[in-house]
């Protein structure tokens, strides 16, 4: 448990130092794409809400109950995230070499 | 056999999730270039269905139906939203969405705590920070959201006692916490009850915490949201102790702080100021009254068309204006008769020019302004001396020369598109009012200032109607 912890700590460490690398390199023009887009991945969240909703209502009501709605969520964020930035990064255009 | 299958699916589950995480991230790098950018997208939106795919195998999931009964409901109204919104909308629909991603993290804290497994302080811990964060970030993302779309007034909302009313708030928030985890039942009875609490008390914090802030700070209040939706589901990575959760949600958590930085930058406050002082509310101090304003030099469009005719390099400003009186079309028409006419144009974006980061060039690209000729302020300011005419649109205090030439400015230091350097500067302008800032812009009395009076789509139609006549 307690090295499985750290682990995940090591990797939430990493992450946030990747995070900030990445980003910083995405130019100004294309913040608002990379803020849905990065709406879309936080709707990672998707996994958990899915396993809880699976669980079976007879024996876990409750949670299948808060998951199925974690899961509308989350399902909006992912779904309308991704097309809404494919939609505007399909607006982006080069001026044609003439 | 079945138990070396057993163990191997385990380790293919584990793989896939890494492999999820690796094509988040490869969509991000490829987000760093406009060629890139879309296949990016369909790399990281081609990760989340690996994720999805692979946790629907789980052994755990029994039943499928609730699972698609939200799938399908989430994706009508996540597909509807996506295809339906304007882009002049797209802050609010990214708040909602904020807000969708906080409260679906709570929902997966507040099952897991519900489900009740062995105490581990360390899970609690968790739950409660995935609570903490998800409620913080809907309840303030959806105040966030009223005051974009003007539901609710974005004027900021300060009022006596603020602080203690927050340290009071703030000090029930620990205690719950503590509650929560030690469980010693100090002043609940159950585990509902004490849930119940912590994600009121989140509600409460998410809504004080947004609704101080004015209409025109929302920018950086998104990205700070943003930034929370991704930390939400990095604690919820941690309760159902899951590697990419974790990755993702700080991938996203970055993002939102680089961008909140940004925002915070190109307006020259910190972020404690933008959070806590209810800028505008308090300008009324700090005008610094420049009496000789001098006088304003209006300009036809007959006459201006003479001088843009002229020009061989002309600098577009354009600001959120521009945008509600829908003229980014006939700009950009405008835009492509004066390159036809032999000159270059540029248009000049600063960061806050939208209502969101990188707005401006989201509402350029749908009217097909190339995004090469897209510039930033600190691109276009060296060289402002060999531009023949800006034509500022619909923006204001972005191009204000108080923010470097007078200290009593509020937005003295901010940085600026410099435009009262160039040659000669058309406002596109209804009246003489004033910017979000409340200030008077001197801009307008510059002796190269010439004001286009009226409304910028007409003025920009006349313009091409000139050109084409």
């Amino acid at each position: 448990m307690e090295t499985q912890l750290t682990l995940l700590f090591f990797v939430l460490v990493l992450s946030i130092f990747l995070g900030f690398e990445l980003i910083s390199k995405v130019p100004s023009t294309l913040h608002t794409p990379l803020m849905s887009g990065a709406n879309a991945i936080s709707g990672i969240t998707l996994v958990g809400a899915l396993l809880a909703s699976g669980s079976g209502f007879v024996s876990q009501p409750l949670t299948v109950l808060l998951g199925t709605a974690a899961v509308t969520f989350a399902t909006i964020n992912v779904v309308g995230g991704y097309l809404v930035t494919n939609r505007m990064l399909s607006m982006f255009k080069k001026k044609k070499a003439e | 056999m079945i138990l070396f299958e057993q163990f191997n699916s385990e380790i293919v589950v584990n793989l896939i999730y890494i492999l999820a995480a690796m094509l988040f991230i490869f969509g991000l790098k490829m987000l760093g270039s406009p060629e890139t950018a879309r296949r990016g997208n369909l790399v990281s939106a081609s990760g989340m269905f690996l994720a999805v795919v692979v946790t629907l195998l789980d052994q755990s999931i029994i039943d499928f139906s609730f699972i698609l009964i939200g799938v399908c409901i989430g994706s009508l109204i996540g597909f509807f939203a996506a295809t339906r919104v304007k882009m002049t909308a797209m802050p609010e629909m990214v708040a909602l969405f904020n807000g969708f991603g906080g409260i679906a993290s709570l929902l997966v804290g507040s099952s897991e705590y519900l489900v009740g497994f062995d105490p581990n302080s360390a899970l609690l811990i968790a739950i409660y920070l995935t609570v903490l964060i998800g409620g913080v970030t809907f309840s303030g993302s959806l105040i966030a959201w009223g005051k974009l779309s003007e539901t609710i007034s974005g004027k900021p909302f300060l009022y006596k006692g603020q602080q203690f009313v927050n340290a009071l708030l703030l000090g029930f928030i620990l205690l719950s916490g503590l509650e929560m985890i030690f469980f010693q039942g100090l002043f609940t009875e159950n585990q509902f009850q004490i849930l119940g609490i912590i994600c009121l008390l989140a509600f409460t914090l998410g809504i004080l915490f947004v609704i101080p802030i004015g209409g025109a700070d929302m920018p950086v209040v998104i990205a700070l949201l943003n930034s929370f939706s991704g930390l939400a589901a990095c604690a919820a990575g941690f309760v159902i102790l899951n590697n990419v959760l974790i990755v993702s949600g700080a991938l996203v958590g970055a993002s939102g702080l680089i961008l909140t930085n940004i925002m915070c930058k190109a307006m020259n406050r910190s972020l404690a100021n933008v959070l806590f002082s209810g800028f505008g509310a308090v300008t009324d101090t700090a005008t610094g009254e420049t009496a000789d304003q001098g006088e304003v030099r209006p300009v036809n469009t007959a006459d201006a068309y003479l001088i843009l005719e002229a020009a061989s390099s002309v600098l577009i400003v354009p600001g959120y204006g521009m945008a509600v009186a829908q003229a980014q079309h006939s700009v950009r028409e405008l835009g492509e008769l004066l390159e036809d006419n032999g000159a270059e144009v540029k248009y000049a974006i600063h960061p806050v020019a939208g209502r969101m980061p990188g707005h401006m060039n989201v509402l350029l690209a749908e009217a097909n302004v190339s995004y090469d000729v897209l510039v930033e302020p600190e691109d276009v300011n060296p060289i402002m001396e060999t531009v023949d005419v800006c034509m500022v649109i619909g923006a204001n205090d972005v191009v204000n020369p108080d923010a470097k030439e007078n200290e009593g400015s509020p937005i003295y230091g901010m940085p600026i598109i410099e435009t009262d350097r160039a040659k000669t500067v058309f406002v596109l302008k209804r009246s003489m009012a004033s910017g979000f800032a409340g200030i008077q812009n001197p801009l307008f009395f510059k002796s190269n200032t010439r004001m286009l009076f009226g409304d910028a789509k007409e003025s920009v139609s006349n313009l091409v109607a000139e050109f084409k006549g």
